[in-house]
């Protein structure tokens, strides 16, 4: 808290708390008030009597029901549902085990290796594209969810594999040097201690995979063309934006549909997430 | 049980670190040896070299008569307790105990009995549920001793496990670990830059310093001979005093001499000092082989001091006085009369006095 008079409390922190609340919140709560509202009212102009933009008097479902009933909606969730899910799995498990490896098996060039893998993190997606492109195609993946599966670990393991690695040099050699004289395996040291320790950390390279690739949306647009393959992101855009005619109903309802299982996500795992970030073990 | 032998033992880091260098040690079984040194030394290198956890660079290591240079830790047949103690945080006191006991695959009567066993010599049944995190630092001391014990290995492995408790405790546990020793007897090398605890647990002890072996001996060895100036000044506490002098002939003798001491070597000492006469020397003695003369005693072997602090430490008094050019320490009986600034005379105890080679270092 900031010290001294009360005035000092408000200029310093809740005045900027406030502000920063509101930029962060108003999309979200612009979002909301988007889907529940009638067509009539969005597209009124702004100088017209009773113009309300912030409000609305009769909420409805329009644009809800005409996300499930006119558009693959349920389809799209259900792709990026499966699509996210798979690739989170396979980049944890190649991300937990390459962490493991550049953390604690002091092998020749381990340093390298490391930076190596982070440097691929960093090439741009719009660039990394175009070879997988045609990967892709030579392997006659396109338009199914497999291009998307087999493409989104390729910034997700290294991602996954910095994070595990940071996360695993915090916990103390100790515990796993105690359990290998203790009569574990290194296999065994790491399935009984270490994996179990690092459960926070599992969970926040889990968490942010899933966010990633639930909102990824260049190698989804690039990769999959008819409508019954699309995730929600590319979904969206694409059938509810005609030409130059933005559905703003639809398109709203949809954004808000689709951000409900990353918020869910996070509301359930927010405390491991944030101990999984610090990276803190204590024995 | 059995006997620990370390031969020719050398650690390089790469970085061309040379840790620890041609160390040689024989630990009979039921031994408690205790490494001690100052920070750096490669007390904690040698340690884990025994436990398997670093390799060896050079030299072998023998548990029982089994070379075990190549032997994975879990096939040592050894247990560690660590500085930080390493409990496993996920896992209760009861399960933290048994991991070791399970991992070889023991049958469940047989674990819990030995768990129970162990949490009842350390005085821990009730917090066999907890977690370690729920533990203060004194218990989570005796559950890593627990963890170490159930197993009943060859060879107990300690790395400083008292450097994180208060003094308090820490003096409680150094009781309570020579106690399990005795109960116990199961060989144990224990590592500590602590020479007090060097001493009072140790039925031997080893000085190292900058990977070499300073000497071995029983504590008590330790003290009254030591082989330098080293171990004089590491063993001790407070440390012995040092004064750079002379070795001069007279009187039908030996002395030694500097700005305001002269003192005469005893007999022994002085027929072993005789190859030194002319040369310079370090003359060592103990504050507490130092106290107030009086008239009875002989010039020869009592020198004039300016004290300059008082320390009332209430079962001993500590002079910091000033002789020549050297400090001197000389703990003396409790309600000595003497006051800062004031000259007294302090008599040395012949046969306590130490010489030392100033080239060498060697005790003379
Ligand atoms: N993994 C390592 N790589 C390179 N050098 C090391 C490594 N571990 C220790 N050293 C070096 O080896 C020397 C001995 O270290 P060691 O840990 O054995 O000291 P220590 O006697 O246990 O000291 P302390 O009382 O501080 O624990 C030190 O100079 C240290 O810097
Ligand atoms: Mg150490």
């Amino acid at each position: 808290m900031v010290e001294g008079g009360l005035w000092r409390r408000w200029v310093f922190f809740y005045i900027p708390l406030t502000l920063f609340v509101f930029v962060l919140l108003f999309p979200f709560y612009w979002m909301i008030i988007t889907t529940f509202r009638p067509d009539g009212e969005l597209y009124k102009p702004w100088n017209a009597v009773a113009y309300q933009p912030f409000w609305t008097n009769n909420p409805t479902f329009e644009h809800i029901l005409y996300l499930f009933e006119e558009t693959m909606f349920s389809k799209w969730m259900f792709n990026t549902l499966l699509i996210a899910a798979v690739s989170t799995v396979i980049s944890l498990i190649c991300g937990v085990f390459a962490g493991y490896a550049l953390a604690r098996l002091n092998f020749p060039w381990a340093g390298g290796l490391g930076t190596t893998i982070f440097v691929t993190y960093l090439v741009p997606q719009t660039l990394l594209f175009i070879p997988l492109a045609d990967i892709i195609r030579n392997f006659g993946l396109g338009d199914t969810p497999w291009a998307l599966i087999l493409t989104y670990p390729t910034f997700l393991i290294p991602f996954c594999t910095w994070l595990m690695m940071g996360y695993f040099k915090s916990i103390p050699k100790e515990l796993e040097e105690c359990a290998r004289i203790d009569g574990a395996s290194r296999f065994q040291a790491m399935y009984h201690i270490i994996l179990p320790v690092a459960v926070p950390g599992i969970m926040s390279a889990g968490i942010f995979a899933f966010t990633l690739s639930w909102n990824e949306f260049i190698y989804a647009l690039v990769f999959l063309s008819s409508p019954e393959q699309k995730t929600v992101p590319v979904g969206v855009t694409s059938e509810l934006i005609r030409g130059d005619v933005f559905f703003w109903g639809p398109l709203m309802a949809g954004a808000l549909l689709g951000s409900i299982p990353v918020a869910i996500v996070y509301s359930f795992f927010v405390e491991h997430y944030v101990a999984g970030l610090t990276g803190s073990v204590k024995g | 049980m059995a006997q620990v032998t370390i031969r020719q033992l050398n650690k390089v880091y790469e970085g061309a670190v040379h840790a620890v260098k041609d160390v040689n040690l024989e630990i009979p079984d039921r031994e408690f040896v205790v490494l001690v040194g100052p920070s750096g030394c490669g007390k904690t290198t040698t340690l884990r070299m025994v436990a398997g956890l670093e390799s060896i660079t050079s030299g072998d290591i023998l548990i029982g008569d089994t070379v075990v240079n190549d032997l994975a830790p879990m096939d040592r047949d050894i247990a560690m307790v660590f500085q930080n103690y390493a409990l496993y945080p996920h896992k209760s006191v009861y399960d933290n105990m048994a991991f070791g006991l399970k991992m070889r695959k023991f049958d469940k009567a047989e674990i819990d009995k030995r768990v129970q066993h162990a949490a009842d010599i350390l005085g821990i049944q009730q917090l066999l549920s907890r977690r370690p995190r729920q533990l203060s630092g004194g218990q989570r001391q005796r559950v890593a001793l627990g963890r170490a014990i159930v197993r009943n290995p060859q060879v107990f492995l300690f790395d400083e496990p008292l450097s994180n408790l208060d003094a308090k405790l820490r003096v409680h546990m150094r009781v309570e670990l020579r106690k399990l020793h005795e109960r116990l007897g199961t060989t144990a090398i224990y590592v500590t830059h602590d020479q007090v605890e060097a001493m009072t647990l140790g039925d031997r002890v080893v000085v190292m310093k900058d990977g070499l072996v300073q000497q071995v001996g029983d504590p008590m060895t330790l003290y009254n001979t030591p082989a330098n100036l080293f171990v004089a000044g590491f063993i001790g506490s407070p440390a012995m005093n040092f004064a750079n002098v002379t070795v001069v002939g007279g009187e039908g003798g030996l002395w030694v001499e500097t700005k305001g001491l002269k003192l005469r070597l005893p007999g022994a000492l002085a027929s072993r000092a005789a190859p030194l006469t002319g040369k310079s020397a370090v003359f060592g003695i103990r504050p507490e082989d130092l106290r107030v003369a009086n008239s009875a005693d002989p010039a020869e072997y009592s020198m004039d001091c300016e004290v300059e602090v008082v320390e009332r430490l209430g079962s001993e008094t500590l002079l910091d006085t000033r002789v020549g050019s050297e400090t001197i320490v000389a703990a003396v009986e409790p309600m000595v009369a003497v006051r800062a600034r004031e000259k007294v005379r302090l008599a040395v105890t012949p046969d306590r006095m130490h010489l030392f080679d100033a080239e060498t270092e060697k005790a003379v």
